[in-house]
């Protein structure tokens, strides 16, 4: 043993110390890095301001009125973003108040309820739900649920309402097509609960358990101790959960596009088609010319402040559970 | 070994004697407990007697802690941890399938090693405990969250600020205030595992201090790590190694002449 050491020791000494990498390798490895960094910065910047300067000739010619106005006219070249503002966020919304149950209970399953064996499997689908890419969502939509949607929800719901005052006119279908804002918001909110459930998941499942212990130790049910104390203890770090779906929401475009009729009307019908933002945008792109397509820009610009506040929102909210 | 076992015996002098004639109140028969296939209490049988402070000591992975979780039965919250045997409370087998688990919770309180107060205010920390269970008018529920405040010795420290969240409070106050939660519920046993490992000496002594003034009304079931604390707060130890019961009996009689050997050697620190 000893004499291998030495051994070791000698040789080591006479060779100069020989390094595998130059040193200017190193600084070269580190500039690449830098520039890896950057360049995402820089591409953002030059989205932004690709997006600010396209959009700029529209707000010029209509000013404010291009958000207030409900005007989509191509023929006479009158643009008004308000028809796919309310419906980017009226799908929007139908898809947290149907989606943000549902996580919320796949979390609570998940992390309370689920004998391990069926953990996996339960937190596996929620995944794969996550990978199925949205194109997939809205030729389901179309041409499956869309259908089911029409024939089972929209007739009979708009035989039973007729006439009747606000629901008569909220859940009523001029024509039971089984497309329009309600069918969007329903295959947005499955789209976004993969998201919101995973994340919630990881909250709950940061809460030390001897504090869901001592819950269950004063004798709380398993509805009480969700409801009073980890829910609470999870607090705005969930409200960030649901503002990442929103983003999502806010900006899903493939499956919406196919599901939400594309038809710029303000209704005050659920089961009308509408539009929304995005899939203004993904229809009329291709064709636009001029003044259209600067209003197509401009209506980028409005999504992407809308998104980009909704996102930094949810990271600021996510990120306090951490620290706290 | 002469020192440790200097400052322990000195330091039995500041709990009330073991009274012998208590009635039982937790009989522990026969109990094995399992997490999946590994067994970890080994045919346990131990009697806890009626206001009366035991201390469970022995090297860390003795079973102690998991003894203490089966008198709550809050180890069912783990499907792969079981139980097997009797624990009667007050004759009433609590391992029996036909006990209400939230209802024996109630009836036996639980601190644990970390202070976990819920996030909610003091008042509400001690309120929803009660509610859980009790229907009271206000100024009724207003005078036993004071009661209860004022048994963990925290009510000074407190009153003015009964609107703040759990969480504004040191340590060991939040500590206090768990311990007040548990009274507040009036239960039969008070179960503390470990209640001052993360506490600093100070918060530890006003702890160990509450212990003793709450074995008035309660029956008091302690594991703790620290010999001079079981010495100082106990009237009957419980010394476990193993997952066996090696030794039990009076505090006094553990610490200054135990019958076993090996209660000896842990005591007097030359294993552990």
């Amino acid at each position: 043993m000893v004499a291998l050491s030495q051994e070791r020791l000698v040789s080591s000494a006479d060779a100069p110390a020989r390094r595998s990498t130059p040193p200017s390798f190193d600084r070269l490895f580190r500039l690449s890095s830098l520039g890896s960094a950057l360049l995402v910065l820089i591409v953002l910047l030059g989205i932004i301001g690709a997006m600010i300067y396209g959009g700029l000739p529209a707000f010029r010619e209509f000013g404010f009125g291009f958000i207030t106005s409900s005007v989509w006219n191509v023929n006479e070249d009158q643009y008004g973003a308000w028809v796919a503002i309310v419906g980017t966020l009226s799908t929007a919304l139908i898809a947290l108040v149907i989606g943000v149950p549902l996580s919320l209970g796949i979390a609570i399953f998940l992390t309370q309820l689920c004998p391990p064996w069926l953990k996996r499997p339960v937190a596996t689908t929620i995944e794969l739900l996550a990978a199925v890419p949205s194109i997939i969502y809205g030729m389901w939509g179309l041409f499956v649920f869309a259908p089911l949607f029409a024939n089972y929800v929209q007739i009979p719901v708009s035989n039973i309402v007729e006439g009747m005052p606000i629901v008569g006119t909220i859940l009523y279908a001029r024509t039971p097509s089984g497309v329009g804002i309600l069918t969007a918001g329903i295959i947005l909110a499955i789209m976004i609960i993969p998201f919101i459930a995973s994340i919630a998941r990881d909250i709950l499942d940061q809460i030390p358990s001897v504090l869901r212990e001592s819950a269950y130790g004063i004798g709380c049910t398993t509805w009480e101790v969700v409801r009073n104390v980890l829910l609470p203890q999870a607090g705005v770090s969930i409200i960030g959960a649901v503002m990442l779906g929103l983003g999502r929401a806010l900006g899903e475009t493939m499956a919406v596009t196919f599901v939400v009729g594309n038809a710029n009307r303000l209704s005050g019908s659920l089961f009308d088609p509408g539009s929304t933002i995005a899939s203004r945008i993904a229809n009329e792109f291709n064709e636009a010319i001029g003044l259209q397509l600067n209003a197509l820009m401009a209506l980028g610009c409005i999504l992407f402040l809308v998104t980009f506040t909704v996102l930094v929102l949810a990271r600021l909210l996510v990120a306090r559970v951490k620290v706290g | 070994m002469s020192t440790i076992a200097l400052n322990t015996s000195s330091a039995i002098g500041n709990a009330a004697a073991a009274d012998a004639g208590a009635p039982v109140r937790i009989a522990v028969r026969n109990l094995n407990f399992y997490y999946g296939d590994f067994r970890s209490l080994k045919d346990i049988s131990l009697d806890f007697y009626d206001r009366q402070v035991t201390a469970l000591i022995g090297p860390s992975g003795c079973g102690k802690s998991t003894l203490l979780r089966t008198f709550n039965r809050i180890y069912s919250l783990y499907p792969e941890q079981r139980a097997d045997g009797q624990i009667l409370l007050d004759g009433q087998n609590v391992l029996s399938p036909s006990i209400d688990v939230n209802e024996l919770r109630a009836r036996v309180g639980m601190v644990f090693q970390k202070p976990t107060p819920f996030p909610m205010s003091i008042y509400d920390n001690i309120a929803f405990g009660i509610k859980l269970y009790e229907r009271l008018p206000k100024s009724e529920l207003d005078g036993r969250i004071e009661e209860a405040l004022r048994k963990a010795a925290l009510w000074d420290e407190a009153k003015d600020k009964l609107r703040q969240s759990g969480m504004s409070l040191s340590g060991g106050q939040q500590q206090r205030l768990c311990i007040a939660r548990t009274i507040a519920q009036r239960p039969e046993v008070i179960l503390l595992d470990e209640p001052t490992s993360a506490l600093d000496p100070i918060s530890t002594g006003k702890i160990e201090e509450l212990i003793e003034q709450l074995r008035s009304e309660f029956t008091i079931v302690i594991v703790t790590h620290n010999m001079q604390q079981a010495a100082r707060i106990s009237q009957f130890t419980a010394f476990m190694y193993l997952g066996e019961l090696v030794e039990f009996g009076p505090t006094t009689k553990m610490f200054m002449n135990p019958t076993k050997k090996q209660t000896q050697d842990y005591i007097t620190g030359r294993f552990g």
